[in-house]
């Protein structure tokens, strides 16, 4: 139960990001969430979509674009919901690579992204504790 | 008052230098024919006899050496004595790939030596003077030769080595150098760290510095001079050659006096390989003259230069080069090391990574930056930020045990690299080296 993001190698010169995010849009896809990582030298774009062949094509013509499996769960209301998840990852010795939230405005939710090595393993350790995960599926129902 | 090692020779007639180079290159070139059978078989192809050799003149029937000929010998084709007779390796700083190692007897030394001493005196040394050579010492030839040089004049020699800033200017300060030597940026560098530590040009007792190993601009000599309140000769040589000090500047600085006596050089159209006139600038070719362990016969150099025989005010006769106005080839001299764009595609191709890539030289507060810019591809690329810097860490790792020197490597996406009318431009060098 994991979904697709794509990941962007973006050059560290002015505009690169906003040309990425424009050749995006002007593709008529929707960006339903979106983090950057950065060094001085290059940065990443990681973006979830709601068409990941065609934004894959679009970014490729100008840059390396790859696509990842990640996980996204649900952040229930209570506090502390996302270090109850960290824990769990943790204590089943589940290295988590990065992470990033959005928010849903049409769910009316804050969803979570964890990019784990070991997709299957942390899956169904979440699983195990009850925890709910997003399907490719469920972005398209749930966002529209 | 005009002060030279070697008067007689130095300022020796045009005449009586041409007598002994007349005299030297028969006996060098029936040496280099009957110990040298490298040599040996290049003549015979182009049925070139020793005897055919009866003056300077006839050097142009000769084949040329080039560097691939001296990596095809390498390490004994080209020796011109039995091994028990020499004394002595240095080696250039290039890469396993591109190593020359050349072979000294005593007197090849000693010669080698005399030249570095008329460099010295040139640069108004004495036996008064207290010579710092922080020329890296070892397989370069560059602290080993200034420092023989220094000992023949009688100068009181600091063998530095390169680098320890902090423990060259101390030395420097306490015990009253008066002689620099080293590559011009390096002087450049001691000159701003003097700066940073407070002293004044006026508060060392330096005069004079010897620079050479690398490309430098008459702008870069004047700030030299400001900052350490000296005057800086230029100073050139070759490993393949003996190294530093086969010619060397005077006071004129207006060009360096070639050892006329020991090299006999030449300036050819690098294309066709014609002998060019006095005055035109071409590729410089030397022959040596009286070398024992190491003899080379119009050696291209690969150095475009000027040579001039108009006379000089400093009352030297030998006939003066230019500094190198640029390279026959595509070699590069970044922080003292040579680097040819094929190496770095090599090391490309090894890793796995396309052979698109761009170098950009530069250099910012006199030291060379060195950045290589390489395409990667969609397998190679990751979402995560730690595998990307590993590749250009690892790229980098590759590139320093193949050239020496380790360039910042950028990673790029496909296509990004730019092009020129659809051709890739390979090198960017936007260091002003010649004037
Ligand atoms: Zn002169």
């Amino acid at each position: 139960m994991a979904i697709t993001q794509l990941s962007a190698f973006l050059e560290n010169t002015p505009g690169t990001l906003s040309q990425a995010v424009t050749a995006i849009s002007d593709a008529g896809i929707n960006i339903r969430a979106l983090s950057v990582a950065d060094t001085r030298d290059f940065g990443i774009l990681r973006v979830i979509v709601s068409d990941v062949e065609k934004t894959k094509e679009v970014l490729s013509q100008y840059t390396l674009a790859s696509e990842t499996k990640v996980i996204a769960v649900k952040m229930s209301d209570e506090a502390g919901s996302l270090k109850k998840i960290l824990n769990i990852l943790e204590n089943a010795r589940i290295n988590v690579e990065y992470v990033y939230a959005f928010t849903s405005a049409i769910a009316g939710s804050a969803y979570v992204v964890l990019r784990i090595n070991d997709l299957d393993v942390a899956e169904s350790v979440l699983m195990g504790h009850g925890i709910e995960m997003l399907s490719d599926e469920d972005m398209k129902d749930m966002l529209g | 008052m005009k002060n030279y090692y070697q008067k007689e020779i130095e300022t020796a007639s045009r005449e009586e230098i041409l007598k002994i180079q007349n005299e030297k290159i028969v006996k060098q070139v029936r040496h280099v024919y009957d110990n040298v059978p490298y040599y040996r078989d290049l003549m015979d192809k182009k049925g070139v006899k020793p005897e055919d050799i009866k003056s300077v003149d006839d050097i142009k029937k000769l084949p040329f050496l080039t560097k691939d000929d001296l990596r095809e010998a390498y390490p004994y084709g080209l020796l011109g004595t039995d091994l028990k007779n020499c004394v002595r390796i240095q080696s250039t700083s290039g890469t396993t790939g591109k190593r020359v190692v050349a072979f000294y007897t005593q007197k090849d030394i000693d010669l080698w030596e005399e030249c570095c001493a008329r460099a010295i005196v040139a640069a108004g040394g004495t036996d008064e003077d207290v010579c710092q050579v922080c020329y890296g010492y070892g397989l370069f030839t560059g602290g080993p030769g200034l420092n023989g040089g220094s000992h023949k004049v009688g100068c009181l020699t600091l063998p530095m080595s390169s680098g320890n800033t902090d423990r060259q200017i101390q030395f420097m300060m306490d015990l009253n150098a008066t002689i620099l030597c080293c590559t011009p940026s390096y002087a450049a560098f001691i000159g701003e760290s003097l700066a940073e530590q407070g002293y004044k040009p006026e508060d060392n007792k330096l005069k004079a510095g010897i620079f050479g190993a690398e490309p430098w601009t008459e702008e870069m000599r004047r700030s030299i001079e400001n900052s350490l309140g000296i005057k800086a000769y230029d100073i050139y040589g070759l490993t393949e050659t003996s190294g530093p000090g086969v010619s060397f500047e005077c006071e004129e600085q207006t060009g360096m006096h070639i050892n006329e006596d020991h090299f006999y050089a030449e300036i050819i159209n690098p294309e066709t390989g014609e002998v060019l006139p006095e005055g035109e600038k071409g590729e410089l070719v030397f022959t040596s003259l009286d070398k024992e362990a190491f003899p080379l016969l119009r050696y291209r150099t690969k150095d475009i230069c000027i040579l001039s025989r108009k006379p000089c005010s400093c009352g030297r006769t030998h006939v003066k080069m230019t500094k190198p106005l640029g390279r026959s080839d595509d070699m590069m001299i970044i922080r003292g090391v040579n680097v040819f764009p094929s190496q770095i595609e090599t090391v490309l191709l090894n890793e796995g990574y396309t052979p698109n890539y761009q170098i950009v030289v530069d250099r910012e507060n006199n030291t060379d930056t060195f950045d290589v810019y390489v395409e990667f591809s969609p397998e190679q690329f990751s979402d995560k930020i730690a595998d990307v810097q590993a590749r250009e860490k690892a790229l980098n790792a590759a590139m320093r045990s193949m050239l020496g020197i380790g360039p910042k490597i950028h990673l790029m996406a496909p296509k990004s690299i730019q092009r020129s009318e659809g051709k890739a431009v390979r090198v960017i060098d936007k260091r002003k080296l010649h004037d």
